[in-house]
């Protein structure tokens, strides 16, 4: 497997960690509540598209979003997380 | 038995070698089973059941008869077949799965119970009683079938792994791959042409048809000597892609030492490649197939394709009287050639009615071969023609043509199915099975040797065009250009006789139609009630006879009844390869601290810690266990004073002017009020509210912030503060970097430590300059070097910081100057100690499973500000009466000892799991207390303390009533760090 780095480009899966559902960025507000069950404990399992966040930790250390398909394993594209918002990077893979 | 003036083989280069124990001579260019075949050597194998004598069928990877054992000794090789392996000086082969030999195999009395045999008969036979199958059925029937053994020596032979780029790879060199290789290649591509073989051409080495007007073999030595030229073409022989996976990775096996006689030492036996390419031409050919009539694995007993290579490349008569079987006009070229070489051939057996004779060899059209007669060798074939007029035909060769079965193999990897063509009878793969691939030539189901040139250019043509460069025109060269002639055929029918579908795993006809009688009807099923193609060959040339004869026997037609997944890898691959760097320590990086040699040098064991090594403890003359090492470097540090490397502690150097409101949302505690000069003792959780880390962080000046971490969780922690930065804190001026390995850093611990310290510090220091939870800059030696007054024993102590290359100097002079005060060096046992002794967790106690409040820290938490994991640290369940608490145990009596990984039980209680209260994380021996220690996580105990609980470890046997304590066993007021 390939991920394209938006800093460093086409990599092999060997540098990254992976870390699961990219929802985990998104911290609901102060205090236990339903949202953050939701987070921590009743994440999607999808057969299709996901996104998720991977670490390129022997690389530039930056945190990317991944949206890929499970069951094709197609890349549709990579993000900086810390970009959030902003245009996805080229698709790694057609 | 070789043909004069035939083969490309090197005549002139003779080679010796030894198979079963006898002498043969080759020449440079054979394979282990050309050389065998050229000495007259007709059986190379025993069958996997039923020990029956087997002769090489094929003259390539997918042999399933001639499996040989090389090598002697811890590195012998099982299951080699013959077909691959190369002949050099001193190669010894034997023969496997017969004793004494495969000449003579007294094990071939398995053949005579084949009535017994069948599929499913161990199964049904060795049900009762049911425990003697582990123990007895099973080793006994193991060791009557089987293959070839590993040697079950520690083999340290060398292997590698290797990686590589590129924009197309070819996997194959036959026409198609020759051709998209050079289309590609002369576009200037950079392209790696993968080739099985020892020799690039594939079937053009192997024919006699003419390319371009020239002999196939010369035709493609021009090309290869054009893209050998080409510093943007990669050849790589001896190179079997095994597996295609994501992204246009494929995995390929090189055998680069396997051939050699004497491999230079630095060459490894075999190396696997992952080659990274964006976009890939599958030109792997096609496997003949057999056809399944009587007694058809007589050695002898040969595929036409194979018959017509070891003819033509190799210049060797497999037979001296050759009969031939076909459905197709690949036996009249069969004929054709070996009249050609001078071969006698007597008789053609074509199973279509309306096949046309060739000149000078009697045809039995519309025949079929009911029988095939000698057991160490073929010796006459007999044929019923359409008439039923039985004819017995003389021959010691049977070349079997059934077609072709394209290898589409790593196509079919990523879960794409083939689809059926009837037209040629066989399997061919889809456009897109694999992303970035395009099947071309045979693998495709094109058979003509012009189609192969053609489909090669063009599929390079594509690859060009989708990589963005020029196409580059190749006329493609005039060939042999014939549709093939082809009427499916898969069996002689014959309710008797066994007919071999799978040579390998000894499958017959009947043990299929056996399978559908059972109503094992899906091909899956039927492939595991029957092994077929599970042996070493994978059943690349059976495994679609096999479900031809399930399909007939299930009444379907053979896209009903589908074929089996296609898995990797192509060919076997030996672990040692896929294992290259991991035998031992393996490539895995060691972290030596600057103190490493000062530690070896004092005799001091050394112990993992991750990838660090860390000492154990320094013995001293006369201290004969560790204990005694252990108890002295304790009392030293309580006593005196002691120094340790404290370096392999994670580092992580933070700036920016958001680094204090960073550090609050990463740490339970507020850091936003440290001031330059202060270091604070922090906590960190995991958003799920468990204990992630702690470890202290001192601010060393406005917006330079260094986090330490424990040794175990230093990636960990570096992976989340990233995290948090990048995810949380988008804009923040926040910059992290691990700083690790440029600071050597020790601890100074015991009432002498500033003593010590300010024998060597420029500027002497006092509790004034750097007081308790202190830091700052000194210079030591010359060198400018940080100073943090922070214990991890609960003695006064100190950690002092140095730029990585003074560390060795430092520690040498440190601990010089602390054997002159009265104490010295200390070790991790000591170190557990001292931190036991003061409650001091660890990730024994944070393990992955614990909040503060287990751990007593729930005060840390602040109540003032959010943090990670600070919502669910407060949801129901993680705090609360029923949670296991840290406590600290004593057992009674003092002396005797405990061990973590015990559990706890209520006095009185029976040590079940039901009655489980709590475990124990860390357990030691107290000098200073005398009497044995553990700290431990029980149900209530904070509430607890005071009370007494039994302690049982069912594993090492101890059963010790303990007293339940507060974990600070030693100095709960903390003075001593603080005075």
């Amino acid at each position: 497997m390939r991920l394209n780095c938006p800093l460093c480009g086409d990599r092999d899966l060997r540098e990254f960690t992976y870390y699961g559902a990219s929802v985990y960025a998104d911290r609901p507000g102060e205090g236990w509540s339903d949202a953050w069950d939701d987070l921590l404990h009743l994440r999607d399992n999808p057969a299709g598209e996901t996104t998720d966040l991977w670490y390129h930790e022997l690389g530039c250390s930056a945190w990317i979003e991944v949206s890929r398909n499970t069951v094709t394993h197609a890349i549709s594209a990579t993000r900086l997380l810390a970009g959030r918002g902003k245009a996805p990077a080229k698709g790694a893979k057609a | 038995m070789r043909i004069e003036g035939k083969g490309l083989v090197d005549r002139s280069n003779p080679v010796g070698f030894r198979f079963d124990g006898r002498d043969y001579t080759g020449f440079q260019g054979d394979t282990l089973a050309s050389a065998l075949l050229a000495s007259g050597v007709r059986v190379m194998g025993r069958s996997f059941k039923y020990h029956r004598p087997r002769g090489v069928m094929t003259a390539g990877s997918e042999e399933p008869n001639a499996l040989v054992t090389v090598g002697r000794g811890a590195g012998q090789v099982p299951n080699v077949r013959a077909t691959v392996q190369e002949i050099h000086s001193g190669l010894d082969a034997r023969g496997q799965n017969a004793w004494p030999s495969v000449r003579f195999d007294v094990m071939e009395v398995n053949d005579l119970f084949a009535p017994f045999l069948g599929a499913g008969f161990y199964y049904k036979t060795f049900m009762w009683p049911r425990k003697f199958w582990e123990s007895l059925y099973e080793p006994l029937i193991r060791r009557a079938a089987g293959l070839g053994a590993l040697s079950r020596q520690h083999n340290d032979e060398h292997y590698e792994k290797a990686f590589a780029f590129c924009d197309l790879l070819v996997i194959g060199s036959g026409p198609a791959g020759l051709m998209a290789a050079l289309t590609a290649g002369r576009a200037g591509a950079d392209v790696i042409l993968a080739e099985e073989d020892a020799r690039m051409g594939g079937r053009l080495l192997a024919e006699s048809h003419e390319v371009g007007g020239q002999p196939g073999a010369d035709w493609a030595a021009g090309v290869l000597a054009e893209l050998a030229s080409m510093p943007n073409v990669r050849l790589m022989t001896r190179t079997t892609v095994t597996g295609a996976y994501d992204g246009g990775t494929f995995g390929a096996l090189e055998r680069v030492g396997l051939h050699l006689a004497r491999p230079p030492m630095d060459l490894p036996r075999e190396c696997f490649w992952r080659i990274v390419a964006k976009r890939a031409i599958l030109a792997a050919g096609a496997h003949e197939r057999p056809i399944a009539f009587a007694n058809n694995d007589r050695p002898g007993v040969m595929m036409a394709g194979a018959v017509r290579a070891y003819v033509n490349r190799w210049g060797v008569a497999p037979g001296q009287t050759v009969a031939v079987f076909g459905n197709n006009d690949d036996a009249h070229r069969t004929v054709k050639d070996l009249v050609a070489a001078g071969i006698k051939v007597s008789a053609l057996i074509d199973v279509r009615e309306d096949a046309v004779a060739p000149q000078g060899v009697t045809l039995h059209a519309g025949a079929r071969i009911v029988d095939a007669v000698g057991r160490n060798g073929l010796r006459e074939v007999i044929v019923a023609d359409r008439d039923g007029k039985i004819a017995r035909i003389p021959c010691d060769c049977l070349a079997v043509s059934g077609g072709w079965n394209p290898v589409l193999h790593l196509a079919c990897h990523m879960n794409g199915r083939p689809v059926w063509r009837e037209d040629v009878a066989a399997f061919v793969p889809q456009p897109g099975m694999v992303p970035g691939l395009t099947v071309a030539g045979s693998a495709n189901g094109t058979f003509s040797t012009q189609a192969c040139l053609r489909e090669g250019a063009e599929a390079a043509s594509l690859a060009l065009s989708e990589l963005g460069r020029p196409e580059a025109k190749i006329a493609v060269p005039d060939a042999e250009d014939g549709a093939i002639q082809l009427r499916a055929y898969w069996e002689v029918p014959d309710p008797k006789h066994r007919a071999w579908l799978d040579f390998a795993n000894d499958v017959t006809t009947k043990d299929v139609r056996l399978a559908a009688q059972e109503n094992f009807r899906s091909v899956e099923h039927m492939k595991r009630y029957t092994t077929q193609g599970m042996a070493p060959d994978q059943g690349k040339s059976s495994n679609v006879a096999a479900l031809a004869v399930l399909a007939d026997a299930t009444g379907r037609g053979i896209p009903e009844t589908g074929i089996t997944t296609f898995r990797p890898p192509y060919v076997p691959i030996s672990v040692a390869a896929l294992g290259a760097g991991g035998q031992g320590k393996g490539l895995a990086p060691q972290r030596l601290t600057t103190s490493h040699q000062a530690s070896v040098a004092r005799g001091a064991p050394m112990i993992e810690a991750g990838l660090w090594y860390r000492p154990s403890y320094f013995p001293r003359p006369k201290e004969a266990t560790w204990r005694e090492s252990c108890d002295r470097e304790v009392r030293m540090v309580r006593e005196r004073v002691g120094v340790c490397d404290v370096s392999t502690l994670g580092k992580i150097d933070i700036q920016g002017a958001d680094v204090g409101r960073f550090l609050d949302l990463v740490y339970t505690n507020t850091f936003s009020t440290l001031k330059p000069g202060r270091v604070r003792y922090g906590l960190m959780l995991r958003e799920d509210g468990i204990v992630m880390d702690d470890g202290t962080t001192a601010c060393l000046g406005e917006g330079h912030y260094l986090m330490t971490t424990t040794t175990a969780a230093a990636g960990q922690v570096m992976r989340h503060l990233d995290f948090v930065a990048q995810a949380h804190c988008p804009g923040w001026d926040v910059h992290t970097i691990s700083v690790t390995e440029q600071w050597a850093q020790f601890a100074v611990a015991g009432p002498l430590g500033r003593e010590l310290l300010n024998t060597l510090l420029e500027s002497p220091i006092d509790d004034a300059a750097i007081p308790f939870l202190g830091c700052g800059r000194v210079r030591v030696m010359g060198v400018e070097a940080r100073l943090f007054r922070i214990s991890f024993s609960g003695e006064l102590g100190f950690e002092i910081a140095v730029p990585a290359r003074y560390g060795a100097a430092l520690y040498r002079d440190l601990v010089a100057r602390a054997e002159s005060l009265g104490g010295g060096a200390y070790g991790m046992e000591a170190l557990n100690v001292l931190r036991i002794e003061k409650g001091f967790i660890t990730h024994a106690e944070i393990h992955g499973r614990v909040t503060a409040f287990d751990i007593g820290l729930q005060g840390m938490v602040s109540a003032k500000k959010d943090c990670i994991g600070k919502a669910a640290s407060e949801r129901p369940g993680l705090t609360g009466a029923e949670r296991e608490q840290l406590v600290g145990l004593k057992p009674v009596p003092a002396s005797k000892p405990i061990g973590a990984g015990a559990h706890l039980f209520d006095e009185g209680a029976e040590p079940i799991r039901a009655n489980d209260q709590g475990y124990v994380t860390s357990v030691c021996w107290s000098p200073t207390l005398n009497t044995h220690l553990g700290l431990a996580f029980l149900r209530n105990g904070r509430a607890r303390q005071g009370s007494r609980v039994r302690l049982v470890d069912h594993l090492r046997g101890t059963d010790v009533v303990c007293e339940v304590v507060h974990p600070v066993f030693f100095d709960p007021e903390g003075g001593r760090a603080r005075g």
